[in-house]
């Protein structure tokens, strides 16, 4: 196998990567340069379709595919939303490109921009990433200097303006129409789809949103072609005649158990063993793995026996998951128990959803009310065939939904259930054992704080004894 | 006349974000922030004196200032808000833990504030600094894999 040449993250770890001078130092802004002299911007929509480059932010869905959904001829605006908002519990990648390369991104905007025919690119940068948000700032200032943002950019016919515009704590402006919401100043509730974004989008006009890696992957490809690309990952499944394949690097974040959390960069369908050990340090403490979650909270778990998986597009999805998510891998040992991650999932999704759809809202407020009794030890064996029920209901897959998020919700629960039901039974007949059969009805917990909910002992005195 | 809560200064920032919108509506959250940001919260008044500015319902203001719960309305904030993160990364490192030890040092529950008005304290859902786990953004600055020794630094240094 060739050796593997990291390229979205090449840069961290440079005094200064930054700035636009060390940025042009390493060769950055000459794919633009290039591009804008030699090549239509169907044949750069043609060439990333081609690349079958698929988004980084969580869907997976065909970058080139999504971007000839646009109107043909259309007399414009047409907008690109760069997806920054990055909050899925154990992601972290976008911050560490954002912050230590900025202008790698916005490079990749815009020769989007150029490709898609956008006029204007609104970058939806979450407000917890100050840091990211200066550098940015700064390189945006850069740019419009140098001429790569503005009017007649570098002499040709193209004019682009990139505005930053930060979000306010709210996980659900992430998704894609959310955020757009939340661009026009509403409060951020997913639309209804179709009309896709591409056709009726931002300010009702065609608009493109991409994640700001999947951004980064098309300036690379330019660069280096699609044979580069698609040298490294994940072919398709010959098996599958629908199954894109998996290709290209990935930036993954890892954190929770390990020795050395922290982002690397991979190619698609390492296998998570492999980024857990070489990569990360091994599970701290001398410990072993009991449960791993794939790609952010919202994919769900793997268990100790499923380090096999290989992490591309496809993967996770054979083991359970609902897909490769964000690349967050989130590590969990032995020591750590099942039931504080339910809570601690359910608790997350309860908090983020926005309220919009009945069974979202509805289900995953109970499902933490469940967890929050059975953490405090007065779980039935019958509440865990509620949260299955709540599992098997909510979300787009089941049908009962405008967005993802209560798929997300679903899918830590669901896993869980499939992969950690005996350890859940376990917990509950062990902390309350007179009332774990009881089959009837009993009543949420008082209303707690919220953050109190890990002494919950101390709340309830001492009936309950965990 | 009352006397304004959005000073000249205020209005000024907010105006200069419109030329980045097609649209007045758009101009809310950015207007949110800096009122945010200058008065540390965004009282109706605010809300009111916005609408005008940007020539849209008050109801739409407050539509979306209430559902981003970023934004202070009745009191304002703490001269450094301090936000805990407590999803899984950092649950599963010891954050709920500091939060309980936050909330007894500074004798406050999270969406309080102290009473000299130093510092408000605040549960976050993951700040993306998984990598610092348990990680705490105080204003602008990132605490990282904080202990509870690193807590009391990190009070110290607060104005
Ligand atoms: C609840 C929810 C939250 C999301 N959060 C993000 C996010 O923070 N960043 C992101 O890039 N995509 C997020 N997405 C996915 C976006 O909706 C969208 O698919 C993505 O930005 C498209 O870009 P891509 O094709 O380049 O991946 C989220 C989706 C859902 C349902
Ligand atoms: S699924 Fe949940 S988060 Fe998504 S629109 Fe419906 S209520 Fe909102
Ligand atoms: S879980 Fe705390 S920063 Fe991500």
């Amino acid at each position: 196998m060739p050796t593997f040449e990291p390229v979205l993250l090449a840069n961290v770890g440079k005094p200064d990567s930054h700035t636009l001078k060390v940025y042009e130092a390493a060769g950055g802004y000459q794919t633009l340069r290039r591009v804008l002299q030699e090549m239509a911007p169907k044949e750069v929509v043609d060439r990333i379709r081609a690349s079958q480059l698929r988004g980084r932010g969580g869907a997976g869905f065909p970058t080139g595919l999504k971007w000839s959904f646009l109107p043909k001829d259309d007399p414009g605006p047409i907008y690109l939303c760069a997806n920054a908002d990055e909050s899925e519990p154990g992601t972290f990648c976008n911050r560490v490109q954002m912050e230590h390369d900025p202008h790698q991104i916005l490079e990749g905007i815009i020769l989007a921009c150029y490709a898609t025919g956008a006029s204007a690119a609104y970058i939806y940068l979450r407000y917890e990433y100050p840091l990211a948000y200066e550098r940015l700032q700064q390189a945006v200032e850069e740019c419009y200097r140098a001429g790569y943002l503005g009017r007649n950019i570098l002499g040709s016919d193209m004019s682009l303006d990139i505005y930053i515009h930060r979000g306010a704590g709210a996980y659900i402006c992430g998704e894609e129409t959310g955020l757009i919401e939340s661009i026009e100043g509403h409060r951020a509730w997913p639309r209804t789809k179709p009309p896709f974004p591409a056709v009726k989008g931002l300010f009702q006009r065609p608009t493109v949103v991409n994640n700001v890696e999947t951004l980064a992957c098309v300036k690379h490809i330019l660069e280096r072609g699609i044979e580069w690309f698609q040298s490294i990952g994940t072919p398709p499944d010959p098996s599958d005649p629908r199954d894109p394949g998996s290709f290209g690097p990935k930036v993954f974040s890892i954190s929770g158990h390990v020795n050395r959390p922290g982002c690397v960069e991979l190619p698609l369908g390492v296998p998570v063993r492999e980024l857990i050990e070489q990569h990360a340090g091994g599970v701290w403490k001398g410990r072993k793995v009991k449960a791993v979650v794939p790609g952010g909270l919202s994919t769900g778990v793997l268990s100790a026996h499923e380090l096999d998986t290989p992490l591309d597009f496809s993967g996770p999805c054979k083991a359970g998951c609902l897909g490769l998510g964000t690349g967050g891998v989130i590590v969990l040992d032995e020591t750590y128990s099942m039931v504080d991650f339910l809570h601690n999932s359910c608790r997350f999704f309860a908090h983020e959803s926005c309220g919009q759809c009945t069974p979202c809202r509805e289900g995953t407020a109970w499902a933490y009310r469940i967890m929050q009794r059975i953490k405090a030890g007065r779980g039935r064996l019958v509440d865990l065939d509620l949260l299955e029920e709540i599992g098997n209901s909510i979300g787009i897959i089941p049908g009962s939904t405008i967005c993802g998020l209560a798929d997300g919700a679903a899918w830590p629960i669901k896993t869980t259930l499939a992969k950690f039901r005996d350890e859940l039974e376990d917990y509950i007949r062990r902390t309350n054992p007179l009332g774990c059969r009881n089959p009837a009805p009993v009543e949420a917990l008082p209303e707690w704080r919220e953050h109190q909910s890990i002494t919950g002992r101390k709340l309830l005195g001492a009936e309950a004894t965990i | 006349m009352m006397e304004k809560v959005l000073t000249e200064g205020i209005c000024k920032q907010i105006e200069a974000c419109y030329p980045k919108y097609p649209t007045r509506e758009a101009v809310i959250l950015p207007a949110l922030h800096l009122i945010q940001e200058a008065i540390g919260h965004v009282p109706p008044k605010a809300v009111e004196e916005l609408a005008h500015l940007l020539g849209v319902p008050p109801a739409r203001v407050q539509d979306t200032l209430s559902f981003y719960g970023f934004f202070a309305q009745d009191e304002p904030v703490g001269r450094t808000r301090i936000w805990v993160c407590r999803s899984l990364s950092c649950g599963a490192r010891g954050g709920e833990e500091l939060l309980e030890y936050l909330c007894q040092r500074l004798g406050v529950q999270p969406g309080q504030t102290t009473p000299d008005g130093r510092i408000t304290l605040e549960v976050a859902e993951c700040i993306g600094a998984c990598d610092y786990a348990p990680a705490i953004l105080a204003g602008r600055v990132l605490w990282k894999n904080m202990t509870k020794e690193k807590i009391d630094q990190m009070l110290e240094t607060l104005p």
